[in-house]
């Protein structure tokens, strides 16, 4: 059965990662449905949170070929236990000034602010786990969505666990 | 070898940093191509004394030479070319050393670090290209860094699961001067190679062997890279357990033993691939159950609970679901399982095997008007004992070698099985004789293949390699004519070689003795002459064309249905 799994890597801050790490997903026919990429808390790391659709077998196979990498030190499926997964979504909505206020309640109602006003657009900035971003999606819509701009999923295990 | 002179602290430019660290490796030969943006470091090969650098005529001839020396030594293979084409044409011999798992450390040389990026004159982007066929690679950016990355390139290259790491340079860090220090240790917080093995894991499967009646042992060409074949052999006779070798495991297990069964898949012998589909816990050593050996994967060893002992985890269960996995070196793994496994009641087990063996056994129609290939391959055995090193090309004549050479001993087949490179079979062949001066060594090739790198006897020429070079000539790409024969009605499609040079006179062009053989008589007589020449030289041997590679396991069948003769058609 496929399912979608977050994966957590931690890797050298070297040239060419990121190219390494997709270019493995992309060899061994892993699906990537998004990728983050920045710095860590251990000086010359980054974290990488890759969410991928597989089954338990291509699963072990991630993991197995992965580590394997040179500049991995590590991977975890951070989706085994629980966690807190974010995403962050720029949306820029058509917007005349007398439509406005409908905009920044409904935005109001998902936490999202505004985090830019024109004379005819808003853009509506929002965190959230992907589900509360696509409904936001969906809500904002019939406004007239001009751009999306996502940047994937990142994650965090709960708890105290290090990875 | 005395270092001191080498570990000296002066401010030297990085080429000397260079080869001063390929000398701290212990490397003793180079093969190579210069050009532009590798020139600093081959200022370096004119003025030192004591690395032997060989020119091939093609880079894919150098580094397939590199691969041909790390696989008859054991030690990584060294290559080293320009930037541009030079690090593009080794591509395909990084990706044949890749896939079997083969040592290589590669050098290149690319534009001026200001010149990276900018479409320069010969730039190419070797290190991206090269990224999924290299074990790592590194680019380097600081004369610095030039000492602690090879120390680290040939510390990868070398251990837990072996493979090439290439090394990219732009011409101005190789100028460019600063103080040598080699590192005293290699840091790699994202290599940790494990020592260790899992006793609990290895004492399941012997738990488990207790409980078999048709054991097989699968032996793999990890046998050869863990230096395993003699505890391999204890871990077989001890246990009475009868042994299977894959095509590059072959001589991983003496075949005169007679526990060896053969080796099974695609072109595998009736025993070998009986045992594989009659077997109830069949162990991998060292084996990655390579899609040429269990054909239909779904059907492959049916009855059998699988057991996989690998130093590389990712293997274990890739290919085929495996229910007791043993990661770990294989010598350590045998080394520990070894005084604990008991004799097994494995006698009827055998005599059936062995039954198989003789109502079966490999067969081809022998004439007295034509040279047979197989009969040619024999020829080689009886001549040389089985003793020699052999390395082959790719396509016909690679499978009469597997079934018709019994190989004795670790190393001595070389061939490129994972990736099937043809124009591997010479230059190989020149690595293996450079890296055993004194044994011998003979390339069997087919038309085809040796066509892909005959320029290369001119280094077995200039340099008296006494590679014995075999060419089995049947005039078409015998394989690709099997192929079409069987699976194509008979529709030979581009496999015609006709306009092949005169391979007698192609030799003597190069200075190499050039021999040709029609007939058994004149092939006794020429092979023996051939082997009384001192330094290289190639003998031809004619051969039908429509000879086909039995048996046979057809695509998308299972390994017990096989074609065994022309009979079978």
């Amino acid at each position: 059965m496929n399912h979608h799994h977050t994966v957590a890597i931690l890797v050298n801050d070297h040239p060419g990662v990121l190219q390494r790490v997709s270019a493995l997903f992309n060899r061994r026919g892993f699906n990537i449905d998004s990728i983050t990429v920045g710095p860590s808390e251990q000086p010359g790391m980054s974290r990488m949170i890759i969410v991928t659709l597989g089954d338990d077998r291509i699963m072990h196979q991630v993991i197995n070929q992965v580590e394997k990498l040179i500049d991995v030190v590590n991977i975890s499926i951070l989706s085994e236990e629980p966690l807190v997964a974010r995403e962050l979504a720029l949306i820029k909505v058509e917007a005349e000034p007398v439509k406005r206020p409908e905009i920044m309640t409904l935005a109001e109602t998902f936490r999202a602010t505004i985090a830019d006003v024109s004379s005819d657009s808003l853009v509506v900035q929002i965190v959230g786990d992907t589900e509360k971003i696509e409904a936001m999606i969906e809500l904002l819509t019939p406004y007239g969505i001009l751009q999306i701009c996502r940047t994937g999923v990142t994650a965090i295990a709960r708890g105290r666990k290090p990875f | 070898m005395n270092t001191s002179h080498l570990l000296s602290q002066d401010r030297i430019p990085g080429s000397e940093i260079l080869l001063r660290s390929l000398l701290l490796e212990g490397v003793e030969c180079i093969f190579g191509y210069p050009g532009g943006s590798i020139l600093n470091f081959y200022d370096e090969i004119y003025k030192n004394n004591e690395l032997r650098h060989y020119l091939a005529r093609h880079e894919q001839g150098a580094i397939h030479a590199a691969d041909g020396y790390a696989r008859a030594t054991g030690k990584v293979g060294v290559c080293v070319v320009t930037s541009g084409p030079g690090a593009t044409n080794l591509i395909t011999g990084i990706a044949t050393a890749h896939i079997d798992s083969v040592p290589l450390v590669i050098i290149t040389g690319n534009v001026p670090l200001s010149m990276i990026g900018t479409d320069a004159f010969q730039e190419a982007d070797i290190v991206g290209m090269t990224m999924p066929v290299t074990k790592h690679s590194y680019f380097v950016r600081d004369v610095n860094d030039i000492a602690r990355t090879i120390r680290e390139a040939f510390y990868i290259a070398n251990t837990g699961r072996k493979g090439p790491v290439l090394v990219d340079i732009p011409k101005d860090v190789t100028a460019k001067e600063t103080t040598f220090v080699w590192p005293e240790a290699v840091s790699l917080p994202g290599y940790q190679i494990r020592r260790d093995i899992d006793e609990p894991q290895i004492d399941d499967l012997l738990a488990a062997l207790g409980q078999a009646k048709h054991p097989v042992l699968l032996a793999g060409a990890g046998v050869m890279h863990a230096d395993a074949s003699n505890e391999l052999i204890k871990f077989a006779e001890k246990s009475g357990i009868p042994v299977v070798t894959t095509f590059l495991g072959l001589g991983g297990f003496p075949s005169q033993h007679p526990l060896w069964v053969g080796m099974p898949g695609m072109h595998g012998s009736y025993a070998a691939n009986m045992a594989i589909q009659q077997s109830d816990l069949l162990i991998s050593v060292g084996a990655r159950f390579d899609d040429r050996l269990t054909m239909n994967a779904s059907r492959f060893a049916p009855h059998a609970e699988i057991a996989h002992i690998d130093v590389d985890k990712a293997e274990i269960g890739k290919n085929i679901p495996t229910r007791y996995p043993v990661i770990g070196d294989v010598k350590h793994v045998l080394n520990y399982a070894l005084p604990k496994v008991s004799s097994l009641p494995t006698a009827t087990w055998l005599e059936t095997i062995a039954e198989w063996k003789s109502s079966h056994p490999l067969r081809y129609q022998d004439s007295e008007e034509v040279l047979k290939p197989q009969w040619v391959i024999e020829l080689l055995h009886r001549t040389t004992k089985g003793e020699a090193f052999i390395t082959t090309d790719v396509g016909q004549h690679q499978f009469w070698t597997a079934q018709y050479y019994p190989f004795t001993r670790p190393r001595s087949l070389i061939s490129s099985g994972g990736m099937g490179t043809m124009g591997f079979g010479l230059p190989s062949a020149i690595g293996a004789q450079i890296g055993n001066p004194d044994a011998l060594v003979i390339s069997i090739n087919g038309d085809g293949g040796i066509q892909m790198s005959s320029h290369e006897l001119a280094v077995c020429a200039i340099h008296h390699i006494p590679v014995k070079v075999v060419v089995i000539n049947n005039e078409v790409l015998g394989m690709v004519r099997q192929l079409q024969e069987v699976a194509f009605e008979e529709r030979y499609s581009e496999i015609d070689l006709s306009g092949s040079p005169d391979f007698v006179k192609l030799a003597e062009a190069y200075g190499v003795k050039g021999l040709r053989a029609t007939n058994k008589t004149e092939a006794e007589q020429v092979w023996q002459e051939a082997l009384a020449v001192k330094g290289p030289v190639l003998v031809e041997f004619v051969v039908p064309s429509s000879e086909n590679v039995y048996p046979v396991v057809p695509g998308g069948k299972a390994l017990h249905e096989m074609m065994l003769g022309d009979d079978e058609k």
